[in-house]
């Protein structure tokens, strides 16, 4: 046993144990352990594999760059593959087991791979696999493997039973991270009345100051700043909050994990809640991360950064190991030596700097701690994990000038020094800069104006700097947004402790090398995904020496923690090939999201049935309940078809469609687009708009219309009725109302502001009723009120208003299905009860339902074109509407429709097919001509098809070359997919009634 | 140069990895050429590679401003696919299509074109009907093509929610099993290290600011590293071509937006091929290190940026959500963007310039990465022949004026909604 | 996420407009029938690096088209206004 639990101390509940179990094994845990705590505690130094080379790693930090200790997380369908330990807090019933590892974590098989390390370095597949063959298919064999092999956590399989939520939050200052300085600067915000959002990805607010000592004098200073902050109600923190993207005008989003830690969140509550935040000014007070140090076998468990080995003396009452190496090349980890030392574990301590400051040095000394200035760790022994280090004087180049001694311990506390977290401010575009004399990335010459960074986040100094710069920040974000109130004094910082500033004398350390300048045993650079020194040499060797070229050919910085580890060794160990200064290597680019965030919880309530929204009509449920099948018609659902007993769609629209011409039908075409166009210059637009002329059309009537893009090819079309002088009602497809309408109004707003005109959606304001079939008007007659039917008083093509169960409507007189036929328009509310006054009243007239199915048999027999043939490719002259085409005026497309390609006669044009044989043709088949091979393009295609009730055959619209001079012809139908060749007659595509002398009756 | 097998890996394994030498040398750019091509991606780098290899041109040179491969070849979902229906678009696709199958032996670097094959899904009838147009064109011009229904994408795909319930249930797909994915950064350096052991210069960090003229006709371009004469110049800067064309004087018919694209964490095998939704604009695939990759609409408006928004950000989840529900406790891992050409008609250039001299290749909308080795042989045709190859006789720059509008989705001359 | 500055509505999320293109070019008159004119406004843009003019339709607010002057790299909106008060 070496890591355990300390008798006293820390910031746990020992009066609350929880049941937590890791791969089966119960782990003892207390409220405030995080699982890595937890499993330490427990001596559980094993908990993960490295993504290529299976090696055993242990816990690796205290936080969200966690590179080793990735588990799996719950169960079932709470399972949550790649959970970094670190960041999971204990709770009672947690369950975690370890992945990528077969049989077990501690024996796994994979570990083999290590014997091929010399032939699987970097880039190694791209040179082989290529095989012997033609093709893809040795490489298909092999990457069945790689792939098994790659990958860390397993997928779960079942659907996700938490639920998410998105919020939108407004504020003056967005302060990230509530460390000294964040909470400084909410302070000086807040007090100031600002409007103050402050978010930590801690459970705590506190950051660094958490991993202090428990009754350090920052406790009475963190507490004092958390309680003035939460009396002010201007002032809003979110904790177990992460910013994890800045984006372009001060929006942040931010993922709050509200019932994450716990089993499962409460009936109703989100396991995580989406906030997108609007901010004026933000302070990014992000803190640094450590650096590891690079040496032989840095990678075995027991090695750790020594601040997050502070964390867990600390902060969690867990004493990782006994014996202990603390390295360093800063002063940083003297404190994690101290609180070591403190702790009861015997602690050497070597600083790669030849001279020691005099404070730290009498200090440690006096606390017991060994140290040895000018020295380094040269490599880390151990199986299974650390058993010792050897230990080197070395140069300032990382160099060992003598042989090293190797002592005995169990734990190795590391620090390279500290890079400030500038990921967020990067983001939007901002390049940092090498500071050389703190060794670090700082952020320089804000591009963004309203983002600032404080604190450890800009290498600001030790702790007292922290929070006076902090302090400062919030006070400037204020003024920029005008907030007047004072701020008051700086909060006085607690006493400085001599080694609490990393920015301050560090001597820079990339890799410790044996004094032939090669690491003594395999020196990783990027733990998770086991990239070493040598596979940068490698990536230099072979040309890949751009920093991006660096990082994809070895995959450095690529693993979960997206670099933030890796990154800085990185690229000092290129600049060293490359014989240039790090800040001339240059960084990789800070993408989004800070760290892994759930894809969930960025859906947020756009799930299930919320994920689009569907469009009912207002008489939706009339068709539910008389068992319609529906279907998708854009955003709408529409009934396709109404079975009745034992049909299918096929049976049911047969049905339907013939009942239509036989009797009566009826239709729900509330879907259709309807746009009141009103103005004095209502005609004009109209004449514009449209390809035919509106500008004697009568009040009372309605007329056919078709309109084109301004490219000239075809867009809409539909019926508009003139209701008044300057009022008229537009109708168009279901799919295009919205862009006919933005159309519109784009016309009139930015080229013709000089139109009267005003266009309206009124879609929502309206419900639509068709009524077709030859007994149409007999059941009009007897439920419409108020209005003249007859043929005489109301022919095809005019409107009238009347009254059904008292509703006022309008009746339309226009035919889709080329049966005597009309519209009936209902205020939308009164969508059902006028619709079931239709169905009470067609009892004797023997009335129907009919679905778009039906709908689309009659109109294919009737030739008239719908959404398959207005599929945005095709011309007037394509689907032989040109004769609508007023010659007198422009209208809109009406240059560009006669370029040269669209007037080509070859073009394919609409024609009618009669299908030879019992079996329909299928939309979507390819025609050819009756002799000749089957390839290419063919000479057009089967637009839409259906069983023609009425001619009691299969017939079908289709586009074909030179269309209309080969009527009578043969072709070929061809669906190469359903391996079906069919015969058909060209024919002209009014099938049925070509002389429309049905819907004039 | 060190030919790459298995055989010099274990040789070199043995020796401690030491004799590898570079991929690609790093020469200065010399004084003239017979040919420049502006752009280091992989379009640019194939079009050198297939001068030199299929046309004896190796006294050329590719220009990058910054590293290769570092615009859209380095940062796209990697689907490669020929499921394309309008003509002019069919068989330039396969023409790739079949240069992908034999690119890694051709270039003798691992490309990792895996042909785990591509649905396309279907979620109505009216869709079903338009994959079937789009699956006969294929299967007429000699493209794998399957049309599956729904029982068949349950069983194929069992982590894709078919259910009747869904939001946009799914009717059936449209299978092309040859297609699939490949390592987009190893295309770029195949084709420079291939064309590099031709001959070609491949420099770096040169940026085009001007083109050199003589009279109206363009005769080199000048850069960052000075001034280099050319006999012709290729344009292969998509995302950036309208921008470089008008330091010529080329107004065109582009407008470049932003796409995203993102990847989750690493994890075991799940998507076994590349999925496109029907009922949003989406699409997923996994790569061998075990990221899902996915990505969905351009955010929508013009931008240089490589930067997304937030709104197509939380869309995309939610598209991945809706179209595979155990989705949903996974952790998006990074995201990014690309500057994409996006042309009147979705449709790409390759072809002749009205400036003598210059050549374009460019408006790959955001279906560049699959057409890579195409359009980099069609390119080099083009430029070595003074005349298009069939293949790409469709994509001119005066098409738009002769009518001809190669429109994949019927969307009309609006960039962004292609 | 843009947000706009709707002369009309205020402040708005880019999610309440839908982008339509180039507002630097000019809609030839009706009577225009010369293709290439109407080729210049359907088809070719300057797709600057940059400032750049263009419209956005307030569709989920006041359905106002606007001229947006917008930055096409930093994505800075340096002005707005109603398209039918900006002359073409």
């Amino acid at each position: 046993m070496t890591a355990s639990r300390l008798p006293t101390g820390g910031r746990i509940d020992r009066s609350k144990p929880l049941s937590v179990t890791f791969d089966g094994r119960p782990i003892d845990a207390f409220a405030g352990d995080s699982l890595a705590s937890a499993l330490l505690a427990n001596d559980e130094i094993l908990v993960g594999r490295s993504f290529k080379y299976h090696r055993p790693r242990g816990v690796f930090s205290a936080g969200v760059e966690e590179p080793n200790a990735l588990v799996h997380l719950r169960t079932g369908g709470r399972h949550e593959p790649n959970a970094r330990a670190t960041m999971v807090e204990a709770f009672d019933g947690l369950v975690a087991n370890a992945q990528n590892a077969w049989p077990s974590v501690r024996l796994d098989v994979r570990a083999a791979n290590q014997l091929l390390a010399p032939f699987i370095g970097a880039g190694f597949y791209y040179k082989t696999f290529i095989g012997p063959f033609r093709g893809t298919r040795f490489w298909m064999f092999c990457e069945r493997f790689i792939r098994r092999a790659a990958g860390m956590g397993s997928p779960g399989t079942l659907e996700d039973p938490d639920r998410y939520e998105t919020v939108n939050l407004f504020c003056d200052v967005l302060v990230v991270g509530g460390g000294p300085a964040g909470l400084s600067a909410a302070l000086a915000a807040g007090r100031a009345g600002a409007q103050v959002v402050l978010v930590e990805q801690d459970a705590q607010l506190g950051g660094a100051l958490l991993s202090a000592p428990i009754g350090d004098p920052s406790d009475a200073w963190l507490e004092a700043i958390r309680s003035e902050l939460s009396a002010m109600s201007n002032v809003r923190v979110l904790t177990r909050a992460t910013v994890f993207g800045a984006y372009d005008h001060d929006v942040y989003g931010v993922v709050e994990r509200v019932w994450d830690h716990v089993a499962a969140a409460p009936e109703g509550q989100p396991r995580q809640r989406f906030a997108v935040v609007r901010t004026k000014r933000t302070v990014m007070a992000t803190g640094a991360i450590e650096r590891p140090l690079v040496f032989g076998g840095n990678d075995r468990p027991g090695v750790m950064l020594a601040g997050a080995v502070r964390s867990y003396v600390n902060r969690y009452a867990v004493l990782p190991g006994r014996h202990m190496v603390v390295a360093t090349n800063n002063d940083s980890a003297y404190a994690t030596a101290r609180d070591l030392a403190a702790a009861g574990a015997d602690v050497t301590l070597v600083d790669a700097r030849q001279t020691v400051p005099d404070e730290l040095a009498s200090q440690s000394r006096a606390e017991g701690v060994d140290l040895r200035p000018g020295c380094a760790v040269l490599s880390a022994k151990g199986r299974g994990r650390v058993a010792g280090a050897v230990i080197a004087p070395v140069s300032e180049e990382g160099r060992a000038t003598a042989p090293g001694k190797t002592i005995a311990c169990d734990l190795i506390a590391v620090s390279g020094g500290w890079s400030p977290t500038l990921h967020l401010w990067s983001q939007r575009q901002q390049k940092p800069v090498f500071d050389a004399e703190k060794a670090c990335f700082v952020p320089a010459g804000d591009t963004v104006p309203t983002m600032t960074c404080a604190g450890d986040a800009r290498a600001a100094g030790g702790l007292a700097t922290a929070i006076a710069d902090g302090f400062a920040a919030g006070e400037n974000a204020v003024i920029a947004t005008g907030a007047t109130n004072a701020a008051g004094h700086v909060p006085e910082a607690p006493e400085p402790w001599p080694g609490d500033d990393w920015t301050r004398g560090i001597a820079p350390l990339w890799t410790v090398t044996r004094a032939d300048g090669k690491p003594a045993g395999k020196a990783f650079v990027d733990l998770q995904n086991d990239v070493t020194t040598s596979d940068i040499d490698l990536a230099h060797r072979e040309g890949y020496q751009a920093v991006e070229h660096l990082k994809r050919y070895t995959t450095t910085g690529m693993a979960t923690d997206q670099g933030k580890l890796s990154n800085v060794n990185a690229l000092a160990r290129m600049a060293q090939l490359r014989d240039a200064e790090i800040a001339d290597v240059g960084t990789t680019t800070f993408r989004p999201p800070y760290t892994p965030i759930t894809i969930g919880a960025l859906a947020g309530n756009e799930t299930g049935h919320h994920f689009r929204a569907t469009r009912l009509t207002t008489i939706d449920e009339w068709h539910r309940e008389h068992g319609a099948v529906m279907t998708e018609a854009g955003a709408w659902l529409r009934p396709w078809y109404y079975p009745e007993a034992g049909e299918d769609v096929r049976a049911a629209y047969v049905r339907e469609a013939a009942h239509v011409r036989q009797h009566v039908g009826i239709v729900d075409v509330s879907t259709l687009g309807k746009i009141a166009v009103q103005g004095p210059d209502a005609a004009e637009f109209l004449n514009r708009i449209y390809i035919n002329g509106w500008k004697t059309l009568p009040v009372g009537r309605l007329r056919y219309g078709v309109m084109l893009r301004e490219d000239g090819f075809v867009f809409d079309d539909g019926a508009t009725a003139r209701l008044g002088e300057h009022d008229y009602f537009m109708s168009t497809t279901t799919a295009n109302a919205a862009p006919v309408l933005a159309f519109a109004e784009r016309l009139l707003q930015t080229a013709w502001t000089d139109l009267e005109v005003h266009v309206t959606s009124i879609t929502d304001q309206w419900a639509a009723i068709a009524v077709a079939g030859p007994k149409a008007r007999d059941l009009l007659a007897t439920v419409v009120g108020d209005a003249d039917l007859s043929r005489e008083a109301l022919p095809n093509n005019h409107f009238t208003h009347g009254r059904i169960s008292g509703v006022e409507v309008r009746v339309h007189r226009m035919s889709y299905s080329g049966e005597l036929a009309y519209e009936i328009y209902v205020p939308a509310l009164f969508g059902r009860a006028v619709w079931e006054a239709l169905i009470a009243a067609g009892g004797p007239f023997n009335l129907k339902p009919y679905g778009t199915e039906a709908m689309g048999a009659l109109r294919v027999e009737k030739g008239h074109v719908a959404g398959p043939e207005l599929e945005g490719r095709t011309t007037l002259n394509d689907l032989r509407l040109e004769g609508f085409a007023s010659t007198k005026k422009p209208f809109v497309g009406s240059v560009l429709r006669n370029r040269p390609a669209l007037t080509d006669a070859d073009r394919p044009t609409l024609v009618g097919l009669e299908i030879d044989g019992e079996v329909g043709a299928l939309p979507g088949s390819l025609l050819f001509a009756a002799a000749g091979p089957t390839e290419g393009r063919g000479e057009g295609w089967v637009s839409s098809t259906t069983y023609s009730p009425a001619l009691g055959r299969n017939i079908a619209m289709g586009l074909l070359k030179n269309g209309p001079s080969r009527m009578g012809e043969t072709v070929r139908v061809v669906d190469f997919v359903g391996d079906r060749t069919l015969k058909a007659t060209v024919v002209s595509h009014h099938f049925f009634d070509p002389e429309g002398e049905r819907q004039n009756a | 140069m060190s030919r790459y097998s298995a055989w010099s890996i274990l040789a070199q394994g043995l020796r401690g990895n030491r004799g590898w030498r570079r991929a690609w040398r790093e020469p200065d750019p010399k004084s003239a050429y017979d040919v420049v091509i502006v752009g280091g991606g992989g379009h640019g780098l194939a079009t050198a590679y297939y001068l030199a290899k299929e046309h004896g041109l190796r006294n050329v040179a590719v220009v990058e401003k910054g590293w290769l491969g570092g615009g859209n070849t380095g940062r796209n979902t990697t689907i490669v696919r020929s499921n394309y229906m309008i003509e002019g678009n069919t068989r330039f696709y396969e023409r790739s299509l079949k240069l992908w199958e034999g690119l890694s032996r051709d270039l003798n670097f691992n490309v990792m074109f895996s042909q785990r094959g591509q649905y396309t899904l279907s979620h109505s009838p009216a869709q079903m009907d338009a994959a079937r147009r789009r699956a006969n064109v294929m299967r007429a011009n000699g493209i794998d093509a399957e049309l599956l229904d729904r029982e068949a994408v349950a069983r194929h795909l069992p982590y894709v929610d078919t259910s009747a319930s869904a939001r946009f249930p799914v009717h059936g797909a449209v299978l092309q099993r040859r297609a699939g994915t490949a390592r987009h950064d190893a295309v770029a350096w195949g084709f420079a290290r291939g064309a590099d052991r031709l001959g070609v210069d491949i420099i770096q960090q040169c940026e085009v600011v001007g083109f050199l003229h003589d009279g109206d006709r363009v005769v080199g371009v000048d850069t960052t590293r000075g001034p280099i004469r050319a006999g012709k110049v290729g344009i292969a800067v998509a995302g950036h071509t309208g921008h470089l064309a008008a330091k010529a004087g080329l107004r065109l018919p582009i407008e470049t937006h932003l796409l995203q694209a993102f990847v989750s964490e690493p994890l075991k095998p799940m998507v076994d091929t590349v999925i496109a939704f029907g009922g949003a604009h989406f699409y997923i695939s996994q790569s061998d290190k075990g990221g899902l990759v996915f990505g969905g609409d351009l955010d929508g408006y013009n931008s240089y940026a490589q930067r997304g928004g937030l709104p197509v950000v939380a869309h995309t989840m939610a598209s991945a959500k809706a179209l595979i529900p155990s989705i949903s406790r996974l952790k998006v891992l990074r995201h990014w963007a690309g500057a994409m050409d996006m042309t009147m008609d979705g449709s790409p250039i390759i072809a002749r310039t009205p400036i003598e001299g210059l050549y374009l290749n460019g408006g790959w909308c955001y279906g560049g990465f699959k057409a890579t080795p195409a359009s980099g042989w069609c390119f080099a045709w083009t430029i070595a022949k003074d005349a298009p190859h069939e293949d790409n006789a469709a994509f001119t720059l005066d098409r738009f004026e002769r009518g001809v509008q190669i429109d994949e989705k019927g969307a009309g001359p609006y960039p962004q909604a292609h | 996420m843009l947000r706009i500055p709707c002369p009309i509505c205020g402040l708005r999320d880019e999610t309440e407009f839908s982008y339509g293109g180039d507002a630097s070019v000019k809609r030839p008159a009706m009577a225009e029938t010369d293709p290439k004119a109407w080729m210049d406004y359907v088809f070719y843009r300057g797709n600057p690096r940059g400032r750049h003019l263009e419209y956005w339709h307030h569709v989920q607010g006041c359905r106002q088209w606007l001229v947006v002057e917008r930055d096409t790299v930093s994505h800075v909106i340096s002005g707005c206004r109603l398209a039918r008060e900006v002359s073409p």
